[in-house]
Order: structure tokens, then sequence, then C-alpha cells
């Protein structure tokens, strides 16, 4: 190890450019070792590109980075030790799925015994001998989720692996990334699930038009946010009059599924509690919660609008 | 390296690509050679372009390996579009950034996988061979060919010749097709390009001026079959060759080694 020997990854305004656009601009943002980080960002934000940095695929316009403390342009040292899944599973069509891995296995020199326990714990033990253009995209995801632990890795970088996966399926990605965890498993993982990877991620990566716009702790990002207040009265008819009295107030209000949601610190709740009982609003539930992480996103990165 | 070419073996020898190209080979092989056999002497011709080969010339110690040579123009063609598809499906499918990851060394995945299809071809030369030998040795008889100069030293060494020469062939189209696809990166268009330029661009060529064939690649991988063209040598050929494959080669591998892995 050379640098960053805590860091899963660190880069430092890493930059790829092609022809007039800028595909990623002067990215710095690093991943302790043994987290789950997400990956986020709109499409076309950059980050299947800086993904495919980290593996050596393609190289930087500019600047640097690490991967397991070592430099990107010598992926030979560090890609032994990484699983990989990027843009989707892509294997041989008329090869079964168990030997698809087996190519796979041999060319990173594992031991092939553990293609058929793999097979296992992605729930494709039964399919293994299946040719892979059979596979239903659920199964083709899974089978990229066997291949990228192929070399049990120190580091798994997942690019939506959920991708085409039932509520079953998408369970048991959350389940299996989570006990990698557990075992010391640093997971770098993109999706546009933004609620998993609520669950899943104690550390984030957001990316907007190739610029990272934050890097740390989820549990940071979201306590950063303005806690909304969600008040419902008793009638529906009171809510135009329980709008007017937040407005009155100060506050920025909006209205969902027959709620008031209301941007103001969670201490103000006594206080609208108060005004709505003097108006002769009674509220049949009155929560402060904060805003979730795809709510977060949307603000941040001005996707949705 | 050995991993890679372990791994280009596993997918080289799946049942439907293996099985199917020893097939065709060992029906294009024996077809050509029973032809020879079987229309022995015949004034339309039994032989290249509608040359008459007899009784007395398949009797020589060359006779035995004359339908293998025949069909070694073909065998080249089968090795390029082979060549040329392993190597452009990685591309289609999206399997090299997987094989980037497991073997970031690309010369090292380059060469893994030519030395593998190297083998494939050898393989399928191999099959070529005998199943010839075993067609002219079982026509012999009806074509009143005298088979004992076939099994003299001399017969061995136009067998091993021939062989060795075919081999030779058989790789310089091969490594055409992995040029072609590693271009291409489509097997399609790689295998379009190389069988229209060799099956007929560079034929109208040399049709129309002559002098050129002496500078057509195609014209001179298949002078190495046999060195039976007689307006250039088979020393010129092996040159020319080893400077258009080599110099195509380098390219295309400094190419690769370099070109981001996009897709």
């Amino acid at each position: 190890m050379n640098q960053g020997q805590d860091l899963a990854i660190s880069v430092s305004d890493l930059s790829k450019v092609y022809g007039e656009r800028a595909a990623l601009s002067h990215a710095t943002f690093s991943v302790p070792l043994g987290t789950v980080c997400g990956f986020v960002g709109p499409n076309g934000s950059g980050k299947t590109t800086t993904i495919r940095m980290l593996l050596g695929l393609i190289s930087p316009t500019d600047g640097t980075g690490t991967v397991l403390g070592h430099d990107i342009s010598q992926p030979e040292k560090y890609l032994p030790q990484v699983g990989a899944m990027i843009e989707g599973p892509a294997f041989y069509p008329a090869l079964s799925g168990r030997e698809n891995l087996r190519v796979l296995a041999s060319l990173g020199g594992f031991d092939q015994a553990i293609v058929d326990p793999l097979l296992e714990r992605v729930g494709l033990g039964d399919r293994g001998g299946s040719k892979f253009k059979t596979y239903s995209l659920g199964m083709k995801q899974r089978l990229g989720i066997a291949a990228a632990l192929l070399p049990n890795p120190k580091l798994l970088v997942l690019d939506e692996p959920t991708n085409g996966l039932d509520p079953n399926g998408i369970h048991e990605v959350r389940s299996l990334i989570k006990d990698l965890a557990a075992d010391g498993t640093s997971v770098f993982v993109s999706s546009h699930l933004l609620s998993e990877l609520q669950m899943i991620c104690e550390h984030l990566v957001m990316l907007r038009e190739g610029k990272v716009i934050f890097n740390g702790k989820t549990d940071d990002l979201l306590s950063a946010q303005q806690p909304v207040l969600i008040a419902k009265p008793e009638y529906a008819v009171d809510l135009n009059k329980l709008v007017d009295i937040v407005k009155k107030s100060g506050h920025a209000v909006t209205l969902e599924d027959g709620a008031a949601h209301i941007l103001s610190p969670a201490d103000w709740a006594a206080t609208l509690n108060r005004l709505a009982f003097e108006a002769g609003i009674t509220l049949s539930s009155l929560t402060s919660v904060l805003p979730t992480l795809e709510k977060t996103f949307f603000e941040m990165t001005g996707a949705g609008e | 390296m050995k991993h890679v070419i372990f791994a280009e073996m596993r997918k080289l020898r799946r049942p439907t690509l293996l099985l199917s190209t020893m097939a065709i080979v060992t029906l294009l092989t024996t077809l050509f050679t029973f032809i020879t056999f079987w229309r022995v002497g015949n004034p339309r011709g039994n032989g290249r372009r509608g040359e008459v080969v007899t009784a007395q010339f398949l009797s020589t110690p060359h006779g035995l390996v004359y339908g293998f040579n025949l069909v070694a123009f073909l065998l080249g063609i089968v090795a390029l579009c082979i060549f040329a598809s392993q190597t452009a499906q990685e591309y289609t499918y999206g399997t090299l950034r997987n094989l980037l990851v497991r073997q970031p060394s690309r010369m090292k995945i380059l060469a893994g996988k030519y030395i593998s299809m190297v083998l494939f071809a050898i393989l399928m030369v191999l099959f070529s061979m005998t199943s010839s030998i075993g067609m002219a040795f079982a026509l012999a008889g009806h074509a009143h060919v005298i088979t004992t100069s076939w099994t003299t030293s001399a017969g061995i060494t136009a067998l091993a010749t021939a062989l060795g020469n075919v081999l030779l062939s058989v790789a310089c189209f091969g490594t055409v097709g992995m040029i072609l696809g590693l271009l291409f990166r489509s097997p399609i268009s790689a295998i379009a390009t190389g069988v229209i330029w060799f099956l007929i661009l560079e034929n109208i060529l040399a049709g129309l001026i002559s002098s050129t064939a002496k500078w057509l690649p195609g014209q001179n991988i298949a002078n190495l079959t046999t060195g039976q063209n007689f307006t250039f040598s088979y020393q010129h050929s092996l040159i020319l060759d080893a400077i258009y494959i080599i110099g195509a080669a380098t390219l295309v591998s400094i190419l690769f080694k370099r070109r981001d892995v996009a897709n």
C-alpha cells in the first residue's frame, strides 16, 4: 500500500473529458474502508465514468485516485481484490451461467470449486447449467453479482445491482451487501433505488452534472436538511385554513396526501398545534420527520424538476 | 498468461462452436479430396481452377496432400471468421470489461486470446488433414493411385511441409481476422470485411491488374500453402505477409492498449 491506507477509494480532482463535454469534472471524494458507500446522481452525472476509471477501463483526463491504497494507473495491483459489476451483467449468451463464472474464475486464477457455492449464494444453484441467454433479467443480475464475488473481494463495486430484480431479489441483495459489510468488505454501490441505499449506506457520494455535491456520512447529509412537520387536520375542509396559518407564520408549506408538509424546525410543532387549536382546527396527527434521501436527492440535484 | 489461455479455451470448446467447426472442416476437406480422387484424370478437371490431376501425379509423394492443400484457403477463411468473431464479440457482448477487471494487463488478454485461438486453429487443421488422408487412402484404389510413395520419407516430408504451410497460412488468416475484430469491434463488420476482401475484391483486383497480385495480402497468404504461384516466390509471400501482419498487429495492439473500454 502506498497511501490512503484507511480508505477503500480516494480520488482527487478526477476528470474525464470527451471532446467538449466533461463526463466528470474535478471530482474529489473518499470512501472509508469497511463501509457501504452509496454513489448517487441523476443519469449522465458521471457515475459509470467514475467507476470505469476506478477499474482501469478508461483513463482519466486529469486528476489522481487510489483504490485500496494503490494508484488507479496501476489497476493490476488492486483489481485482484476487487469485485465489480458495471452497467449491468455482461456474459456469453451461449455459455451456461456456471460456465460463464468458470471462464472468469480461470481468468482470475481462482479455484473452480468456488463457482457452485457462489451460484447457490445468489439463488442460481438450480439454474447454473442453463444458458445465459435463457436467463431472466433478474437472474442475469444475480449472475453478475456472483461474478463480482468471485475474488472474495476486499472492495465490491456494484453499478445498479438491483436493476430488474423483484422485491424479493432486492431484499436479498440488500441482505447480501449487509452481510458482506459485516465481514469487512467495503461496498461502493450506485443505485437509483434511494430508499434502498438509505437503508444500507453509511456513506454517500452524490454527483450532479459531473461534479461531486456531497461526500460524507448519510446521517450527516440527512440531519443537515430542514425537518418537515406533517400536520393533518381531523376534517379535510380545514386544510386550506391550516395552510393559511402556516404561511402567515412565515413557513413554506406544500399539500401532500391530505396533509400539510411544513418546512420548519421540529420545536415549532407546539406553536402550530396551539395556533390550529385557536383557529378551531383539531389536528388528527402532527409529526416531525427528516426528509428522505430521495427528497434530499431531488433537492440537491434538481432531478425531477 | 496461462490463466487467459485456459479461460479462452473454455469459450472455444463449447460444443456449438467446436463441433460445428470441426464438422464443416471435415465436410469441406473430404469433399475436396473426394472430387480429386473420384474424378481423377477427368478432362473437365478435378483440381484447382479446373486443373486435371492424374493418377500418376497422385501416386507421387505429394499426391497424399493434394486434397488437403486444396482446402487450405477455405480453412483460412474459417479461421478468419472464428478469430474475428471471438475477438469482436467481447465488445458487442460487453464482456471485455469483465475480462479486464479480472486481468488488467491488456497485452496478456490479447496474447492469451491469440494463443488459444491458434491452438483451436491447429486442432482444426489437424482434423482437416486427418480427414483428407483418410479419404485419400479410401479412394486410392478406385482412382488407381499407387500409395506406396505416400509412406516413404519423401511422402512424410511432403505431408509435414504441407501441414506446416497450411498451419502458417491459417494462422495468418486468423491473425487478420483478429486484427479486423479489434478494429471494427463488431463480428459482422469484421467478418464481412475480411471475407469480401479476400474472396471478392482481391480476385477482382488481381484479375483486372495482374501486377497487383504480388502485393495483395490474401494472394500471398494463399501462396504460402503451396508456393505454386509462378509470378512471385514463397519467400516473397512470407516476407510480405510478415510485414503486413506484424505492422497491422502492432497498430491494433497499441490501439487496444490505449483505447477506453466504454461499452
